[in-house]
C-alpha cells in the first residue's frame, strides 16, 4: 500500500475513534434520528388503529415532502455543518491540530483523511437514517408495502432517496470543510449557504445552477411543487439529467476539496489568534 | 549549510504588528541547548518556527539542512512536544501515541513496538492502556514526551518540558534529555528553571523581547559580559592577607570575607589577570589555597545580568 493510502488511513482511523458517536455529536444524531422517531410513530400509531385512512401514495408522497423539506434543506445541511466545519475548526478550538502537523502527512493527505472520515459518519447517519425512515413510513400497511418496495417502485426510490443523501453529505460537507479552514464561527458561512439554497428556485435559471440543491432536487424520484403563494414567483429551469447532475457534483466537491487542501499548505498553528 | 545544525539567518516573525523575534541568527550545534528568557521574549516562537507550525515574516530556517516548509522531511527529523496541554478526545495513552506514528508511515507492527519503547523510556507502562483524560498534569506531559520521541527524532524540541513532573520524573526527565544530547541529536529546551537549566545544557540561548541576547556556552557568555565583574570564590587558609594583597591591584573591585573565617568573595573586571597575581601571591606569601572556583557563571546569574537586571549588554 502506498504511503499516501497508509496516511489517509490513519486519519480515517483516528478522526473515526474521535468524532463517531461521540457525545459532542448528540444534536447531529438528534437531526438524523428525529425523522425516525417521527415515521416510526406513525407506525405504530396506524397499526393500532387497524384501519388506513391513507394510501401508501399518500405516505410516498408525505416521505418526499420530509426528504426536500426536512433531509435536504435543514437536516442534512446542519448535519454537515456540525461535522465538516469540525473536522479542522474543532482541533483549533481543543488545540490538538499541531499534532497532524508534526507529522510527516502532506497537508493534502490530511485533508482528504479528515473528508473521508466526516463522509463515512455523515453517510452512515443520513442514508441510514433516510433508509430508515423510508421503510418505518409505510411499515403499517404490511405486506402491501413489502410488494411496494420489493416488487414495486419503492426499491428504485429508496436508492435515488439514498444517492441523494449521500451526494448531499458529500457536496456540503466539501463546502462546510473549507468555510472551517477560513472561518473562525462555522454559522456565519452556513447561514449564507442556506440563504442560497433556499431561495434556489426564485433564482434565474443560471444562477440556479449555482448551487447543490438545484442538482440534488432533480435526482429525487418524488417531485414536490412549491406551495402556493410562493409558486408564482417560481422561475422554471431545465433539470439537469443524472448523467450531468451526479459528475457535475462531484466536481464540484473536488473543485472544493482541492483549494481546501492548497489553503490548508499554508495555515499556521495559532491557537491563541 | 550544514546539515547537522540547526540554523536561522536574519530571521523575524511579527503576529500583526506585534514583534515574535527580530532579525534572530543562530547556529545550534548538537548537545542540549536551552532557550532562556522571561515570558514573551519569544522561546516558543522559536520552537514554533524551527518545527514549521509557523513560518517566519523574514529570514531563512534550515533544520539538519531541511526548510521547515517540508513536512514529509522535517517531522521525521523532529520530534515537538509543544506546550499546549491538550489531547485529542476518547484515546488511550497508548493509543495516542500509536495513532500519529500510523502517520508517519510505519507497519502496524512497527508503530505498536516503537509505542511501547516511548512509553518504557517514560515510565508510563503501566498507565498507557488508561484514557489520557484520567491523567494527572505530569503524565499528560509525560505521555506528550513519549509521542514527540517515538518516531525516534535526530532533533527534539521541548516546551517547558519539566513543568508538572515530580522531582523523580524530573530527575529521569533530565538524564534522558542529557543521554540524548550526548548521543549526538539535538534537543532544544525551553524552561524557567534556571538551576535546571544549568545542570542540562550544552549551551543556552538567552532571550529577551524578541531579541537573541546571548548564545553559546554559559561560561563563554559569562566571560563576555563585561560591565559586569565577575565573582570567585577562594578557600584558602589567610583569607585576610589574600584580601588585603588583591586590593593593591584595581581590577579587584571587591572582597566579601566569609564569616567561617576560610572563605573569601571577590569580584574582578579581569579574572585572567587575577588568576596570573592569585598565582603569584601564593607562591610569595604561602597561603594555601583549598579551592578557587567561579561564582557567577552559571544561567541565573548571567540570567540576571542580562534580562533581569537593568539591561546590562555584552
Amino acid at each position: 500500500m502506498s504511503l499516501y493510502l497508509r496516511q489517509i488511513g490513519a486519519v480515517l482511523r483516528l478522526e473515526m475513534r474521535k468524532t463517531f458517536l461521540s457525545r459532542r455529536g448528540w444534536w447531529v444524531y438528534l437531526l438524523a434520528f428525529g425523522p425516525v422517531f417521527l415515521t416510526g410513530m406513525h407506525w405504530l400509531i396506524e397499526s393500532a388503529r387497524h384501519g388506513g385512512r391513507h394510501s401508501i401514495g399518500e405516505d410516498t408522497l408525505v416521505f418526499a415532502g420530509i426528504f426536500h423539506f426536512y433531509y435536504l434543506r435543514l437536516g442534512i445541511f446542519f448535519g454537515c455543518v456540525g461535522v465538516f466545519s469540525n473536522l479542522f475548526r474543532g482541533e483549533v478550538l481543543e488545540k490538538t491540530l499541531h499534532y497532524y502537523y508534526l507529522t510527516p502527512l502532506r497537508r493534502e493527505v490530511l485533508v482528504a483523511g479528515k473528508y473521508l472520515a466526516g463522509l463515512l459518519s455523515a453517510t452512515v447517519l443520513w442514508v441510514g437514517s433516510t433508509a430508515i425512515s423510508f421503510m418505518l413510513i409505510g411499515r403499517h400497511f404490511g405486506a402491501a408495502y413489502n410488494d411496494y418496495v420489493f416488487h414495486g417502485p419503492g426499491l428504485g426510490q429508496l436508492g435515488s432517496y439514498c444517492l441523494v443523501a449521500a451526494l448531499a453529505c458529500a457536496g456540503y460537507g466539501a463546502v462546510f470543510l473549507m468555510s472551517g479552514l477560513f472561518f473562525r464561527n462555522p454559522m456565519i458561512p452556513a447561514a449564507v449557504v442556506m440563504v442560497w439554497e433556499n431561495i434556489n428556485p426564485f433564482l434565474p435559471a443560471f444562477l440556479k445552477k449555482i448551487s447543490v440543491i438545484f442538482y440534488l432536487k432533480n435526482l429525487c424520484p418524488v417531485e414536490i411543487p412549491i406551495p402556493p403563494p410562493f409558486n408564482v414567483m417560481v422561475i422554471d429551469a431545465d433539470p439537469a439529467p443524472f448523467w450531468v447532475a451526479v459528475p457535475g457534483l462531484l466536481a464540484v466537491t473536488l473543485i472544493l476539496l482541492a483549494y481546501a487542501a492548497l489553503s490548508a499548505r499554508s495555515t499556521e498553528i495559532g491557537y491563541s489568534e | 549549510m550544514s546539515d547537522n545544525l540547526i540554523t536561522f539567518a536574519n530571521v523575524s516573525r511579527f503576529y500583526g504588528e506585534v514583534l515574535g523575534i527580530n532579525n534572530v541568527s543562530l547556529s545550534i550545534p548538537p548537545g542540549v541547548t536551552s532557550l532562556v528568557g522571561p515570558n514573551g521574549s519569544g522561546k516558543t516562537t522559536l520552537m514554533n518556527l524551527m518545527t514549521g507550525l509557523i513560518r517566519p515574516t523574514e529570514g531563512e530556517i534550515r533544520v539538519l539542512g531541511i526548510a521547515p516548509n517540508d513536512p514529509g522531511r522535517l517531522c521525521r527529523a523532529v520530534g515537538y512536544c509543544a506546550q499546549f496541554d491538550a489531547f485529542p478526545k476518547g484515546l488511550s495513552g497508548y493509543q495516542f501515541v500509536y495513532s500519529f506514528l500510523l502517520m508517519h508511515g510505519f507497519e502496524p507492527a512497527e508503530c505498536g513496538r516503537r509505542t511501547l519503547a516511548a512509553l518504557e523510556m517514560v515510565g508510563m507502562m503501566e498507565a498507557r492502556n488508561r484514557p489520557v483524560a484520567a491523567y494527572s498534569k505530569g503524565m499528560r506531559q509525560r505521555a506528550r514526551l513519549a509521542q514527540a520521541i517515538a518516531h525516534d527524532p535526530q532533533v527534539l524540541v521541548l516546551d517547558e518540558p519539566l513543568n508538572g513532573l515530580d522531582p523523580l520524573a524530573r530527575a529521569e526527565a533530565i538524564a534522558l534529555f542529557q543521554q540524548w544530547g550526548k548521543a549526538g541529536k539535538h534537543v532544544i529546551v525551553s524552561s524557567h528553571i534556571l538551576h535546571e537549566v544549568d545542570r542540562i545544557s550544552d549551551q543556552v540561548i538567552l532571550l529577551s523581547q524578541g531579541y537573541v541576547v546571548a548564545e553559546g556556552q554559559i561560561q563563554s557568555v559569562r566571560g563576555e559580559v563585561k560591565d559586569q565583574p565577575m565573582q570567585i570564590l577562594v578557600r584558602c587558609s589567610r583569607p585576610n592577607q589574600l584580601a588585603a594583597r588583591l586590593f593593591i591591584e584595581n581590577h579587584v573591585v571587591e572582597a566579601k570575607l566569609h564569616t567561617n573565617g576560610k572563605e573569601i568573595l571577590l569580584r574582578t573586571r579581569d579574572a585572567d589577570g587575577f588568576y596570573l597575581l592569585l598565582n603569584r601571591i601564593v607562591l610569595d606569601s604561602g597561603i594555601e589555597v583549598e579551592s578557587v572556583s567561579p561564582a557567577d557563571d552559571d544561567v541565573n546569574s548571567v540570567y540576571q545580568y542580562l534580562i533581569g537586571g537593568e539591561g546590562a549588554a555584552i
